[in-house]
């Protein structure tokens, strides 16, 4: 009799497994899991690499695989081995991380994760035991149940015409640029399985040398749920399995997708990338404002948005608070488009802007909509160059500037609200207009608008000394 | 330290940074998109992993894996994405496996739409998943708690072995305000339960089975356990005006920001009201809430939501004072005036 030795890979008593018994699995007599755990066994053994596998157990019969492997373990939900495969394969350079997946697991539930997987090349080596049926939960079809076959959920045997075709997932996944090794073996026989033991080392060769997504699909067999006896079980796989799982080599190469991870940084280099050590106040804060609550209302494209991050960029550079708060969504996209500025000495509350005590109005519409929520005492500024009609109220003071034309003649109309922006300093003294001036390289990356934006800024103090100093 | 303009959703992603992240898988959803977009930029800046995953379902999974090798990892979405990761939330519980969500809210249920509601309190606060377990919830009112509580939360995570959701809304997802960053950068220790592919961890199992009914009822009471303790070292609130205060606001996140102007409109008009406002929303202020029922007269809890919050409030004040229930849904966000004039018809009779 030929002494079989248990792989070093493998714990010498069950512990985990608990209860009588620890010597032995919890799989059925002639399952097809224990060849596959020893054959994965005796490959990390022969290469060395027990330290540093992480094997990945599936939901299905080998949930429990963790009982046997004295290696690092994680189980999984459901399908999603390869997920977390990724995880730690993005987390862990010099790991080998095994997927073991049935196929309901794997081309079930699990199909979106095992193709993403794949398809990104992630280094892993995915173990697919195919039995054509679910065994844990006593024997339904699987997506690799073959036509005719019965299981407890076909009871009359699968109907291509109701429930598919068998899934072939070599050769779907062989689509796919990303892997470098896909193969499909049996366990038919003792040749068999001495071919699978190959390909079983080849993915994990190429974990080792860090060639990337490598997947075997092992047929199966599951004698308890095929209602077989063992012999007989994988007399049926090599006869009525293979023809439609033909057993061969699909891939053998090298991966066409080479990914560089980023370059490790320094905590300085980050604290820089961030900015924590640049100071963008500009002058000492003086005296104690009164709470500003500003308005811009356009339509897009006229610089609504960033007119207001520009306010609220000054207001920090004056060492105030400051919060900015947009209408956003899909009333960005085209259309009207507000945004809220809250400047403020103190803790600051709601920060929509529902009644401003100044609103900058650059179209029609937007003089229609908010006119009526100005505060009384408050002030509107009117982009003349769009509006025509006056401010009905009188309890509020209103300046009238052609605003986009200013912005225009200066060459960037889209910077129509940094004149309104300039105004506003003017008119209520909360912001100088040097600040404007300075804030503006900070927050503009392209020099050519730099320039000019400051040239809108000369251009409405200009206009505003000129026409409306004195209102 | 110097103060920046970052958006809330900005915010987000330097405090993860800063306080030791090192892997993020998001999928992309309005309103927590911007999350993923600063993430992409700033992850791979920094010599990180960002990875777009091919769904939430897989997402989360992948912070399965990355938190079961040791990283700090984290991800961020929205309602019908959290929904969809509401399995291996519950799996992570389970296996003990400290990782950060960043839950930018809009309104449900279903698609709903992109505006901001609270109605996830409940499937956050309360689990969202199958199973007795409790996720640590942050609420964040400002784009400065938004990077604050993000950059605490791996520590947290990790101190206890629990996920911590940094639950905002599409508000302070997008508001724009002074923030400061911190000046320290963090980075995860070693741990004796993490998977590092070594000699050290290859004993490790990370896992949530347990078919042994025994095994799996210790292990229960040992996380409700757990979850006892954090509750008793970790509940956060801040008050205002409450030391006189004869009606008390409840409000959370931008709810608890409107409900400052109303307090102190309120106030003006010789309304004695005070706002408490929970910073961590699992674990709750039960307590302060109860002993302030001896306080005060009536509380207002103001969500955007059927009033989830609310349930708790009212448990927490055992019944003992009026709670009215002031909510908005469908991404309807009241403005201040709405809240003073229902408080003023509700206290003045
Ligand atoms: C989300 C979810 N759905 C269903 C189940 C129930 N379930 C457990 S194992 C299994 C099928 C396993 O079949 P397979 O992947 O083929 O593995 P086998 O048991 O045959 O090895 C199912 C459906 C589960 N655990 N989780
Ligand atoms: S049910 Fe089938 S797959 Fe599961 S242990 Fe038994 S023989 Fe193996």
């Amino acid at each position: 009799m030929v002494k079989h030795t248990k792989p070093k890979t493998f714990y010498e008593d069950f512990v985990r497994k608990g209860g009588p018994g620890e010597k032995n699995t919890h799989y059925c007599p002639g399952c097809g899991h224990g060849n596959v755990h020893k054959l994965i066994a005796e490959v990390i053994d022969e290469l060395g690499i027990q330290d540093r596998v992480i094997f990945c157990s599936p939901v299905g019969c080998s949930v429990f695989a963790y009982y046997y492997f004295d290696t690092g373990n994680i189980q999984c939900a459901h399908g999603r081995a390869p997920a977390v495969g990724t995880g730690l394969a993005r987390s862990l350079e010099n790991s080998i991380i095994i997927s073991y997946q049935g196929d309901g697991d794997l081309a079930g539930i699990g199909m979106g994760a095992i193709m993403h997987a794949a398809n990104r090349g992630e280094h892993i080596a995915v173990f697919f035991v195919n039995n054509a049926i679910y065994g844990m939960t006593g024997g339904q079809m699987a997506p690799t149940t073959i036509v005719g076959q019965k299981t407890l959920t076909t009871p009359l045997g699968r109907s291509a015409g109701r429930d598919g075709f068998p899934l072939t997932m070599c050769e779907i996944i062989n689509n796919l640029a990303a892997p470098v090794f896909i193969e499909r073996v049996s366990l038919g026989n003792a040749a068999r399985i001495l071919k699978a033991k190959k390909a079983i080392k080849q993915a994990l060769v190429n974990q080792v040398e860090k060639k990337g997504f490598s997947f075997v699909e092992i047929l199966s067999p599951c004698p308890i749920n095929w209602k077989m006896q063992p012999i007989e079980a994988r007399k049926w796989l090599i006869d009525k399995l293979e023809p439609v799982f033909p057993v061969k080599n699909f891939r053998n190469g090298d991966s066409q997708v080479k990914y560089d991870p980023p370059r490790p940084v320094s905590d300085e280099e980050m604290k820089k990338l961030f900015n924590l050590e640049k100071d963008i106040s500009i002058k000492q804060k003086e005296e104690h404002i009164s709470e500003q609550l500003v308005k811009l209302a356009g339509f897009g494209g006229q610089g609504v948005l960033s007119g207001g991050i520009l306010l609220a960029n000054c207001a920090i550079a004056e060492k105030h608070n400051t919060s900015w708060l947009p209408s956003y969504g899909p009333e960005m996209r085209g259309g009207t488009a507000n945004a809220g500025v809250i400047i403020s000495d103190g803790q600051i509350g709601s920060p929509l802007v529902d009644n401003p005590n100044f609103f900058i109005a650059m179209n029609g519409p937007s003089l229609d909509s908010f006119e009526d929520q100005v505060l009384p005492g408050g002030t509107i500024l009117v982009n003349s160059s769009l509006i025509e009609r006056k401010v009905n109220r009188s309890d509020i003071k209103t300046l009238y500037a052609p605003l986009t034309e200013i912005a225009q003649q200066a060459g960037a109309v889209a910077a129509a609200t940094v004149a309104g922006i300039t105004m506003y300093a003017l008119s209520t003294g909360i912001i100088a207009v040097d600040t404007i001036r300075q804030v503006i390289p900070l927050s503009i990356k392209r020099k050519a608008l730099i320039d000019e934006n400051l040239k809108v800024v000369d251009a409405a103090r200009e206009y505003y000394e000129k026409n409306l100093a004195k209102t | 330290m110097e103060r920046q303009l970052i958006k809330g959703n900005e915010a987000v992603v330097f405090g993860a940074l800063l306080g030791g992240a090192t892997h993020f898988f998001g999928y992309p959803i309005t309103p927590a998109s911007e999350v993923a977009h600063m993430a992409a930029k700033q992850f791979p800046a920094t010599g990180n992993c960002f990875l777009q995953a091919e769904d939430e379902v897989n997402a989360i999974n992948m912070l399965y894996g990355a938190a079961a090798a040791g990283s700090r990892v984290m991800t961020a979405s929205s309602g019908p994405g959290i929904s969809l990761m509401a399995e291996g939330i519950s799996y992570m519980a389970g296996a003990e496996l400290p990782a950060v969500i960043v839950h930018v809210q809009r309104a449900g249920p279903g698609l709903g739409n992109i505006w901001p509601e609270q109605s996830d309190y409940n499937a956050t606060v309360k689990g969202g998943g199958h199973g007795n377990y409790k996720n640590i919830v942050l609420a964040p009112f400002s784009a400065q708690e938004m990077c604050d509580f993000t950059y605490r939360s791996f520590e947290l995570a990790e101190k206890y072995r629990m996920l911590v959701f940094v639950l905002a809304d599409a508000y302070i997802g997008q508001i724009m305000e002074s923030v400061t960053l911190p000046g320290d950068v963090k980075h995860a220790p070693r741990y004796d339960w993490a998977l590092y592919g070594d000699r050290e961890s290859r004993g490790n199992l990370i896992s949530s089975i347990l078919m042994n009914t025994e095994l799996l009822s210790t292990h229960n009471w040992k996380l409700d356990d757990k979850y006892k303790k954090v509750a008793e070292e970790l509940t956060e609130w801040e008050e205002y005006e409450t030391e006189d205060a004869d009606y008390l606001f409840v409000a959370f996140g931008v709810c608890a920001r409107l409900c400052l102007s109303a307090l102190s409109a309120l106030r003006k008009q010789n309304i004695r009201i005070g706002l408490l406002r929970p910073k961590t929303l699992f674990p709750f202020p039960s307590k302060r809430l109860c002993e302030l029922r001896k306080k005060i007269k009536t509380a207002i809890v103001v969500e955007l939501n059927n009033g989830q919050m609310a349930d708790d409030v009212e448990l927490a004040l055992r019944c003992a004072v009026p709670v009215h229930r002031y909510n908005w849904m469908g991404g309807k966000v009241p403005s201040t005036q709405d809240i003073i004039d229902r408080a003023l018809k509700d206290l003045r009779g």
